[in-house]
């Protein structure tokens, strides 16, 4: 009689619940309607280095390879294939070649052929006739040698070394193939592409427009009709547009902690997640004039830090201490916790930190009688503000008295470019989590983002032993050293690793939010909405 | 008459020309350039790339060369190319200009239709509760800022009616259409409203004491008569002043408003082509600003003289 009874209960709970292919099945058409925070500078990715740009127009595109659009992890294991069927290193390590899809259109009918793999490459490598306004990741492609074709539909790679990272470079969302017969400037205005949707319309400071694409290589996709981007940069307007319905997903990972809570309070039924941005927030010290010069100053410095205060303070707790790359477990290349807290600065007592650091500061002559006098530069952005503000009340603890020197956005970069500065505050965003896009770009000799000009030929050697390694559990051990060695050097103190959120309406379906990166996964092609 | 307008319009024609100079010097004098900026997104600057694009957009040339290519582009209908659309400037600003004035228009009707008579009737009662209550009202429409009126409203719209009236190109309906545009009128011509009020009061109360006004009241003339046919039409002149002087700040005032409720007018739009430091946007968008300003002040001189016979321009 129990079994019965069992059974009857069980009967009832499966009609409860819904029908999960019926539930699950994805509907097409319909627009969805997101805000963006500000009106991109052009809608050429290439050209770019914001995910402003990114998330408007990824879905116009396709790469080679992409990062699973639905694995929240990027990893080499996550890459799957896109404009290329497949792809395959030569024995040496030295080539890498795609086969291609012999199915593929550009929007405006032409094929798709190896010639636009070359194009683009070659353009990228400041290679071609024609060229890039500005080319901000010219330097991804420094190991590559030159890109070959095998007729139509095959592309290959050659490479000066090894480079096990370029597949994971080359799945970014920041590295779409072009079509050779449209000019750089078209494509600044008017993309054409070969991805799901298709350009419409960029107003600036009003909205962005793309439509499905009704000849989609992949059959079937994409599901919505269109995507609007209204363009808001009024923080509030936009978190309010949200609310009320007038908007299906906020501009992903763009939602703060604090107002995260706003909308889970007036919104109930949105579903938000919160995921880290592999954006850290940390120190730029010159190091090539006094008073920074000195390695124990630099060393004060960096043992002066309560990150947790920072976090606490900014995030209410969320957010992650790390190194320079992203702390795990959404990182793949963090230290481990215990080799972390060994490093200066990282250990749990901050006091303890800061007597150390007190002791360096009267070593180097300066006291309570002799503070340090110095400015902290930033932008006049709140992202970067607030931190050094929190860094100047820190500091004053080690006989440290800075004014916060508030810099106008155009005249950041130029600014550090001349080594104008003692110490700027600074955010660092990595597009892909891998260390060679981190440790070329910020720490490389003679890097462009190398801000700080930290240059250690011991370290160089690494970066390439590193590199050219493709047993992934070898290389972590170096990129661990790496980082270990970064942060005892004080070449750019890492504050911390942010997190923020991201919101859409329940009845907007298969949306992931990546958390090991925000410029990858926006191509949007099965996303739907079940209203 | 004839020759007070022809002196009015060539001053008119000076003063353009002395903005087009001034707006032209500090534009260039303000630190950093389009390409700065476009190179902030990159994360560093590229001395050859960043010497490349300065070329490219003629920024390199001499300051003198790029003023005249401006002006006699002006003068040829040509207002060049915007740095960051690289689409014609008159493109970009024209659709946009319609938006603005129809907002600033409503804002201005909101601003005399509340202020004038809410002026006349405070005035009328001076002393009274009445009185005391519509100068609080006054007070706080001058100090309440127009961005948070107009973030209040917003969030009062999305709590009470789960709505939100930001712009919207294409409006469903009628109601939509008003919404969009009396909304944030109402919200930056509350202060214009308590302004007009305020001088309407001071101007209303000042001939109240007049002794024709007296003269009219011994004479039977009912209040109502007194009050708008002999007070007010007097009383109207400051106003009109206020008004002129409020038409222009609108357009000021209009940047933070266009701001919180997303509206794609010119306001807005000069605020963001600064931020790029888009010379040909920034510059033919304050000339046209500053046209409307020089115009209105011109109008206004002349509706003086339409309003009170007694004024007459020296010839």
């Amino acid at each position: 009689m129990r079994s019965v009874h069992a059974l009857g209960v069980a009967a009832l709970v499966m009609l409860a619940l819904p029908d999960p292919t019926f539930a699950g099945e994805p509907k097409s058409g319909g627009i969805l309607r997101v805000y963006h925070r500000d009106s991109p500078g052009s809608a050429s990715i290439h050209e770019g280095a914001t995910y402003s740009i990114n998330i408007p127009f990824m879905p116009v595109f396709n790469n080679l390879v992409m990062f699973d659009q639905h694995k929240a992890q990027n990893s080499q294991d996550t890459i799957v294939p896109d404009l290329a069927e497949s792809w395959a290193w030569s024995a040496d390590k030295k080539i890498l070649t795609f086969k291609l899809r012999n199915d593929v259109k550009w929007h405006d009918g032409k094929p798709f052929t190896s010639a636009d793999v070359k194009c683009t490459f070659d353009m990228l490598m400041g290679k071609s006739q024609q060229k890039f306004r500005q080319n901000p990741r010219k330097s991804w492609y420094d190991q590559v040698n030159e890109v070959t074709t095998n007729g139509d539909y095959e592309a290959s790679f050659n490479l000066k070394r090894p480079q096990p990272a370029l597949l994971s470079l080359l799945a970014s969302g920041y590295t779409p193939v072009y079509p050779c017969h449209v000019s750089p400037a078209d494509m600044r205005t008017k993309p054409i592409g070969t991805g799901p949707f298709k350009f419409v319309e960029f107003k600036a400071n009003e909205s962005i427009k793309i439509a499905k694409n009704p000849d989609y290589w992949k059959k079937g996709l994409p599901y919505l009709d269109g995507i609007e981007y209204t363009i808001i940069t009024n923080r509030s307007t936009a978190i309010l547009g949200f609310v009320s319905g007038k908007f299906d997903m906020t501009f992903p990972t763009e939602v703060s902690i604090p107002l995260l809570k706003d909308v889970k309070s007036q919104a109930p039924n949105a579903v938000c997640v919160v995921e880290p941005v592999n954006v850290s927030t940390n120190i730029i010290v010159n190091s090539s004039n006094p008073p920074f010069d000195n390695l124990d100053i630099r060393r004060a410095l960096a043992l002066a830090l309560d990150r947790k205060a920072f976090i606490q303070i900014q995030f209410e707790g969320q957010a992650d201490i790390g190194g320079t790359m992203l702390p795990a477990p959404a990182g793949l290349w963090a230290m481990p916790k215990e080799m972390l807290e060994q490093i200066p600065g990282y250990g749990p007592d901050v006091e303890k930190n800061r007597d150390e650091a007190r002791k360096l500061m009267q070593k180097a002559g300066y006291g309570p009688d002799k503070r340090l006098a110095i400015k902290i530069a930033t932008r006049n952005i709140p992202i970067y503000r607030d931190p050094a503000i929190i860094l100047i009340d820190q500091i004053k603890s080690i006989f440290i008295d800075a004014e916060l020197d508030v810099v106008d956005t155009a005249q950041w970069f130029p600014k550090v470019a001349r080594k104008d500065y003692s110490l700027g505050l600074n955010l660092t965003g990595n597009a892909v989590d891998d260390p060679d896009q981190s440790f070329y770009e910020n720490y490389s000799c003679g890097s462009e983002r190398n801000y700080t000009g930290y240059c250690n030929k011991e370290i160089e050697k690494l970066f390439d032993q590193q590199s050219m390694e493709f047993d992934v559990a070898k290389r972590k051990k170096i990129v661990w050293e790496i980082d270990k060695k970064l942060q005892e050097d004080v070449a750019r103190p890492i504050i911390f690793h942010s997190r923020t959120g991201s919101c859409w309406q329940p009845y907007v379906k298969n949306i992931t939010i990546m958390s090991n990166s925000s410029y990858n996964g926006y191509r949007y092609e099965d996303i739907w909405m079940d209203k | 008459m004839f020759a007070y307008i022809v002196r009015r319009l060539a001053l008119m024609l000076v003063t353009l020309f002395g903005i087009s100079v001034i707006i032209f010097v500090l534009l260039r004098v303000v630190p950093g350039n389009i390409v700065d900026i476009l190179f902030d997104a990159a994360g560093f600057v590229d001395p050859a790339d960043k010497a490349n694009l300065e070329k490219e957009l003629g920024l390199s040339q001499p300051i003198v060369v790029q003023y005249f290519n401006w002006i006699s582009g002006l003068l040829r209908g040509d207002l060049g190319y915007s740095y960051v659309s690289e689409k014609p400037a008159l493109q970009e600003i024209l659709p946009r200009i319609p938006i603005t004035a129809k907002l600033a228009g409503l804002a201005l009707l909101f601003s005399a239709s509340i202020g004038i008579p809410l002026g006349v009737i405070s005035a009328v009662h001076q002393g009274t509760r009445l009185d005391y209550t519509l100068r609080v009202i006054s007070l706080s429409g001058l100090s309440l800022p127009s961005f948070w009126l107009g973030l209040l409203i917003l969030m009062a719209s999305v709590s009470l009616f789960g709505m939100m009236p930001i712009f919207n190109p294409n409006p469903k309906t009628w109601t939509e259409a008003f919404a969009i545009y009396a909304v944030p009128a109402m919200a930056v011509g509350f202060r214009s409203a308590a302004l007009t009020m305020r001088i309407t009061r001071s101007s209303m109360l000042e001939i109240l004491r007049q002794d024709y006004i007296r003269t009219a009241r011994a004479k039977g003339a009912s209040e109502a008569s007194v009050n708008y046919h002999h007070a007010l039409k007097n009383a109207v002149l400051p106003v009109i002043t206020v008004i002129g002087i409020e038409a222009a700040f609108l357009i000021g005032g209009l940047i933070v408003t266009e701001t919180v409720f997303n509206i794609p007018g010119i306001a807005r739009f000069l605020v963001e082509a600064l931020r790029w430091r888009d010379y040909p946007i920034v510059q033919n968008l304050v000339m046209f600003i500053a046209c409307v300003v020089v115009f209105t002040n011109f109008v206004v001189d002349l509706l003086y003289a339409a309003i009170d016979p007694r004024i007459r321009f020296g010839d």
